[in-house]
């Protein structure tokens, strides 16, 4: 296992797109890093970069204390995961699974030892004389996962692994992920645009837009204290609210340089009677979700009032076109900055 | 069956008729004795004799032409689709400057009419005493048949999704391993296709074969069987003999890959 570490790296193709900018990031040994993000924003050609499959153009890449920079895939020790599998189709499971090991010179008895000992574990014993398109889409994607454990990398990278799964095997996967994480202590970077498989996969999380860093941090960090806007919209499902409109004064925290927006979780607003509450708002449309209601409302005016999402437990009372009054958490109130986004304790002491 | 579906049996049958009368022909002339051929032809054969066949190989001595064509084909062919496949999967793969100005390039080679660069050539290869040998017409060949091998392959290549090598990449492979252990076992039927329409275009060609030859002994077959004809006779029987014999290992060929040769040109055609 080691360490991987990006100094200052950045990505300008030949057609002047900017891929990457500025990036520093350090994966710890052991460590499981989730870059996360919405597509284009770099997560990918971030991964592609480790792995040596695409160059950098500016600052370096350390796996280890290897400067990796400008080596070849194949001389990096690590495996990878893609979104495709890009299993090899004309090989069977087994000379999938032995393909990396065999390249890499191992004796045939090596070979033969750890993959069954990767068989046994992703439960591929059965298939392991079947061709590819022979398999369903989860076993295509449990060989995948195999052939980069009997490698025994330095570094494990996943490119979006779970996204040609369906819901169901999605969540399973995503807990055999996180137990075979612990199992092998391995450092992964795991690259997705799903912020939920961020969220409970990943040690620390790396939000990117448009191929910068926005924020390095635990996932319950990222949710709590998110750096700017965009992180705070991005992550947690249903998005945060945001109030650009006048603040209620008995929300706002004094004079504001340069004005702010107020951003609040849909679960850190309760709904209550009118009169008591910080805004008034009417109710447009309520969503059963089985244990609560995500009810979307519209704060004053019910045509023109800004579009207000909250979270309530199952209460009858909710019923579209009633007037109800809101009361948001003091201790979970956001603030940013309405020019650059950024969070204002950051800003303002 | 009713009228509507009858119409395409019609005229298919029509069509195949039409293309493999002569051939059916062909095969009944050679099996006649010369005397019968333009005395008493007919459709139904009788009288059937080897003559021909046996004047090709004593008389004749087609053994050579047969040798030098399959030496000469094989030869093309061989070279065409090691440098050429090597060549289509660097211009399927990686990128660099001005390569799709080399694929025009490439392809504009081809254009010239075969005519035009006889001259040339011929003066390059008496000063490289390349006449009348089999290196004199494998790299002519080669000019010809390169750029098609290279075109065909490119877009063989370019179906298959490039993580594959990357993951073999990624697994400890060099991009030439790669390359062999993956994306040649993988592009096998567009390189047989490929293969194949270069030994068969190789096999047919005629002018360079002409040409750059001299006597019997380098002959390729279209070029001995052109050169049946005395002065004052034409073996016709002899010459669709000969034709027959030049035909089987193309139709051999094509017969053994037929199945490979159809999913190597609609590769792609659908996604599956």
């Amino acid at each position: 296992m080691a360490s991987v570490r990006l100094e200052n790296v950045g990505k300008v193709y030949p057609n002047g797109h900017v891929a990457a900018r500025g990036l520093d990031l350090v994966v710890g040994d052991g460590e499981f890093m989730v870059l996360v993000g919405p597509s284009g924003c770099g997560k990918s050609t971030a991964l592609r970069m480790i792995a040596g499959l695409e160059t950098p153009t500016s600052g370096r890449i350390l796996i280890g204390d290897a400067d990796v920079t400008s080596l070849p895939p194949q001389e990096r020790d690590i495996a990878m995961v893609f979104q495709s599998y890009a299993l090899y189709p004309h090989m069977t499971v087994r000379q999938n699974l032995a393909f990396g090991l065999r390249m890499r010179g191992a004796p045939p008895e090596a070979i033969d030892a750890r993959l069954a000992e990767a068989a046994r574990v992703l439960a591929l014993e059965e298939v392991l004389d079947r061709k590819p398109a022979q398999l369903s889409g989860g076993q295509r994607q449990r060989v995948a996962l195999g052939r980069a454990i009997v490698r025994e990398p330095k570094v494990f990278l996943f490119d979006e692994p779970l996204s040609n799964l369906d819901a169901k095997l999605r969540v399973e996967t995503r807990a055999e992920l996180a137990r075979l994480h612990r199992r092998l202590g391995a450092t992964v970077v795991y690259v997705t645009h799903d912020q939920e498989e961020a969220m409970t996969l990943g040690g620390r999380v790396a939000v990117m837009r448009d191929g910068i860093l926005q924020q390095v941090a635990p996932p319950m960090e990222v949710y709590r204290r998110p750096a700017n806007r965009f992180v705070a919209g991005f992550v947690g499902s249903p998005g945060m609210n945001f109030l650009s409109g006048p603040v209620p004064p008995s929300l706002a925290r004094g004079a504001l340089p340069g004005g702010a927006i107020l951003g609040i979780r849909p679960h850190d607003i309760a709904i209550v009677a009118p009169g008591s509450a910080d805004l008034e708002a009417w109710v447009d449309v309520v969503e059963p979700r089985g244990s609560e209601l995500l009810v979307y409302l519209r704060l004053g005016d019910e045509h023109t009032g800004e579009e207000i999402r909250v979270v309530a437990p199952p209460e009858p009372a909710i019923q579209p076109e009633r007037r109800v009054g809101l009361a948001f958490d003091r201790a979970r109130l956001h603030w940013f900055e309405k020019e650059s986004g950024r969070r204002m304790e950051d800003v303002v002491p | 069956m009713n009228s509507r579906s009858r119409w395409p049996v019609v005229v298919v049958g029509l069509l195949v008729g039409a293309s493999a009368f002569p051939f059916y022909w062909a095969i009944v002339s050679s099996f006649t004795p010369e005397a019968r051929l333009f005395q008493a032809p007919s459709l139904v054969p009788t009288n059937l004799v080897l003559d021909h066949y046996r004047a090709l190989f004593t008389e004749r001595n087609f053994w050579v032409p047969i040798r030098n064509s399959l030496v000469v084909a094989g030869a093309t062919t061989a070279f065409c689709v090691t440098i050429g496949a090597l060549c289509a999967y660097a211009l399927a793969r990686l990128q660099f400057r001005g390569k799709s100005m080399l694929l025009g390039f490439i392809l504009a080679v081809s254009m010239f009419p075969q005519i035009s660069v006889v001259p040339p050539l011929y003066l390059v290869l008496r000063s490289l005493h390349l006449i009348n040998t089999y290196p004199g017409l494998v790299l002519p060949y080669l000019t010809f048949a390169m750029p098609l091998t290279v075109w065909l392959l490119v877009g063989f290549f370019r179906q298959l999704p490039p993580e594959l090598e990357e993951a073999a990449m990624v697994d400890g492979a060099s991009r030439l391993r790669a390359f062999r252990e993956i994306i040649v076992p993988l592009a096998l039927p567009g390189l047989a296709t490929t293969a194949i329409l270069t030994f068969v275009y190789s096999w047919n060609e005629f002018l360079f074969a002409l040409s750059f030859t001299l006597g019997p002994e380098r002959q390729t077959v279209p070029v001995a069987i052109a050169l049946f004809r005395g002065q004052y006779q034409v073996p016709w029987g002899q010459i669709l003999a000969a034709a027959l014999v030049a035909t089987a290992p193309v139709a051999l060929l094509v017969l053994a890959f037929q199945r490979r040769i159809v999913q190597g040109l609609t590769a792609g055609a659908v996604k599956g």
